[in-house]
């Protein structure tokens, strides 16, 4: 027993993490959340869709991702071991299909013919069209209208998997008017769409169903790190906007109390210009959107504050609930790196490994690289590598003053 | 006891004892612009309103359609916060003291006010409901409590969709009145069936001796008249939002658009109550 053991029983049955979470929506979706949790509930520990999940993770996805060793990069900055979690090698090219995988499967134990999605960096409206491709499913994807324009590879990739994507012109368009799109929608379509959500955020099940469906890579990094390492990792690493892939790393080492965990956020300009989207780390009072508890970045009078961060899919106000009981009670500690930090540590892993990994990965990239250099060689960090970088290359061309 | 704490309950005992039905107009506070609210409130009241609903405007109205996102955007153009909203109230009852006004929005202006000092304000300023509609019942705890004590009482929504047992528990907790959202969707959708909105309303009254007043879809006198046959009341809001977005750029035009529209619902409501 752990004194984090209880943090593994959450959320309650109501969908609460402590304070956080919760269930914070319009009427007109509780019916089609209460069936997601009848449905989630009954097939969570049915074997037979246990097994599917496996089997579509291991020969559509490509799962295990490796767990590889950064050397020479640990090499040049001189301290500790820094592992990379490869989930920029699935399918698709980000973990965030991990999570569609078993929400398709949830969706097409709905028998709902249609699925939507909200996304910021495009990688899970990729991920959802993905799936709704293979499983023959209409699929619709809400993008801000500003993050269509700066990823526009993967609103081209969406379009050439046969999903519609729907640029939203409202608010600060991007990734929270995604969602409030997509919630739009799913009210009004409930009988035949499945939300598929892609982070563990929203309305309960949402933030337990996808940490469940992300968990596998830090169930892999696990059992990699006691065969590769011969032990458990110092510490984790991963970048935190929505925080899926955080959760996905962090969860099954959560009563492994020798390993520490740093979840990273988007510090934009720098946490003290006020252009970041780092809740966490900056403290930001509790509120409550997009269906639940949480830290929450908005003005006195409670309007969401618009965010500002280098990386599309960080872009966002509040972060998942679990989060933000993990900073309370101590397990994880939530840090920020600046937009020019995150640049460098793209670069730098690009040249030094030849991984170009996304923008929001670099992130966590950033941080490992600070954590490594105040540690002894003989410390481990993994570090979840999250995403690949191609639909970031417009974004550091034009930082580099390159139109192609 | 609070004098106003139960102004919504002596509207609609008096409206049933008068054989009448409730006209509930929806307009957004600061829009467009907040100097003319409290205007429209009165102008409200005299074509035949009995009940007001005041949006506080949010950045993220994720239950409402165009026409109340935009009147949000024009709203908060103004920097109107939830403070403004209850000084409109307060400043609304200097002339009317009887007409219930409940506020409707969403949850996070009052998390962020805290709802220790929105309940002492909102109960000063002389408001009587609140609708938050992402805030159903069981996320209340003990901020029910808080706010009946405050002499305000917790509205709730019903959907086509709500189930049995959480109309139950929705109709247990309800006070004032329950708003029935009478289509699946946004606010400001389109079609409406009065006939199958009253099947559902008449399995509703087995739970609950609540008025069951009814909202989405009613643009006009005449569908404000058939949903008026089988509810206890009308809920109109995209439709007047509508009429005041066409006039921001006159809104001295407003107060008369919104007599004129809510005069027809009026009429409409009242001539089938008397047939």
């Amino acid at each position: 027993m752990s004194r984090f053991s209880d943090l593994t029983q959450l959320p309650d049955a109501s969908g609460h993490f402590g304070p956080y979470g919760g269930r914070f929506v319009s009427e007109t979706l509780s019916f089609a959340l209460e069936e997601l949790d009848k449905i989630y509930a009954s097939l969570k520990h049915d074997p037979d869709f246990q097994a599917e999940f496996d089997r579509d993770l291991t020969h559509y996805v490509g799962r295990p991702s490796p767990l590889y060793h950064a050397e020479r990069w640990s090499r040049e900055i001189g301290g500790a071991q820094i592992w990379l979690k490869r989930e920029d090698l699935n399918h698709t090219g980000a973990h965030k299909v991990n999570n569609t995988i078993g929400q398709a499967l949830l969706a097409k134990r709905s028998g709902k013919p249609r699925v939507i999605a909200e996304t910021g960096a495009g990688q899970h409206g990729v991920a959802t069209a993905t799936v709704a491709a293979r499983l023959g499913l209409e699929c619709e994807v809400y993008m801000g209208a500003e993050d269509v324009e700066r990823q526009k590879l993967n609103v081209y990739r969406m379009r050439l998997l046969g999903a519609k994507v729907v640029p939203v012109e409202s608010g600060s368009r991007t990734l929270k008017d995604a969602m409030n799109e997509a919630l739009r929608d799913w009210v009004t379509n409930v009988d035949n769409t499945f939300y598929i959500i892609g982070t563990v955020a929203g309305p309960h099940p949402y933030p337990m169903l996808v940490r469940d469906f992300n968990a596998v890579a830090g169930r892999e990094a696990r059992r990699q790190s006691l065969e590769q390492i011969g032990r458990l990792p110092d510490a984790l690493v991963a970048c935190v906007g929505g925080g899926s892939n955080a959760m996905g790393l962090f969860y099954p080492f959560v009563e492994d109390e020798e390993v520490a965990m740093y979840g990273v956020e988007a510090g934009g300009d720098g946490l003290a210009t006020g252009r970041h989207a780092a809740p966490l780390t900056a403290n930001a009072p509790r509120g409550v959107l997009h269906g639940n508890r949480t830290y929450l970045m908005s003005d006195e009078g409670g309007q969401i504050a618009d965010t500002h961060s280098v990386s599309a899919g960080l872009d966002y106000p509040g972060v998942g609930p679990e989060h933000a009981l993990w900073k309370d009670v101590g397990r994880v500690e939530y840090v920020a790196a600046d937009d020019h930090e995150v640049l460098a540590a793209f670069r730098e892993l690009t040249r030094v490994e030849g991984i170009m990994p996304a923008l929001e990965s670099a992130h966590a990239l950033a941080h490992a690289k600070k954590l490594a250099a105040s540690l002894p060689q003989d410390k481990h960090i993994v570090v979840n590598l999250s995403g690949r970088g191609d639909k970031d290359i417009h974004t550091v061309a034009k930082i580099d003053g390159i139109e192609f | 006891m609070n004098q106003h704490a139960n102004r919504i309950d002596r509207r609609f005992a008096a409206l049933k004892a008068a054989g009448r039905k409730a006209l509930i107009p929806y307009i957004t506070a600061g829009d467009p612009a907040p100097a003319h609210t409290v205007d429209f409130m009165h102008a409200c009241v005299e074509a035949g309103a009995d009940v007001i609903e005041l949006g506080v405007p949010f950045s993220d109205p994720m239950a409402d359609g165009p026409v109340i996102q935009k009147a949000c955007e024009r709203a908060l153009v103004h920097g109107t916060r939830l403070s403004h909203v209850l000084e409109m109230v307060a400043a609304f009852r200097e002339r009317d003291s009887e007409t219930p006004v409940v506020l409707m929005g969403y949850l996070n202006p009052i998390e962020r006010m805290g709802y220790a000092a929105f309940a002492r304000q909102a109960r000063d300023a002389g408001v009587d409901g609140v609708l938050a509609v992402d805030m159903p019942p069981e996320e209340m705890g003990e901020n029910a409590a808080l706010f009946a004590d405050h002499g305000l009482q917790s509205i709730f929504l019903l959907a086509p969709t709500t189930s049995e047992q959480r109309a139950t528990t929705i109709c247990h907790h309800g006070q004032g009145y329950l708003y029935y959202v009478s289509l699946k969707g946004v606010t400001g959708a389109a079609t409406l069936d009065a006939e199958a909105v009253g099947a559902q309303l008449a399995s509703l009254r087995a739970l609950t001796e609540l008025p069951l007043c009814v909202g989405f879809g009613i643009r006009d006198g005449a569908t404000a008249a058939a949903i008026g046959r089988v509810a206890d009341g009308v809920i109109v809001g995209s439709a007047l939002v509508g009429r005041i977005a066409e006039r921001a750029d006159t809104p001295e035009t407003i107060p008369q658009a919104l007599r004129e529209i809510l005069g027809e619902m009026r009429e409409a409501l009242d001539r089938d109550a008397r047939a």
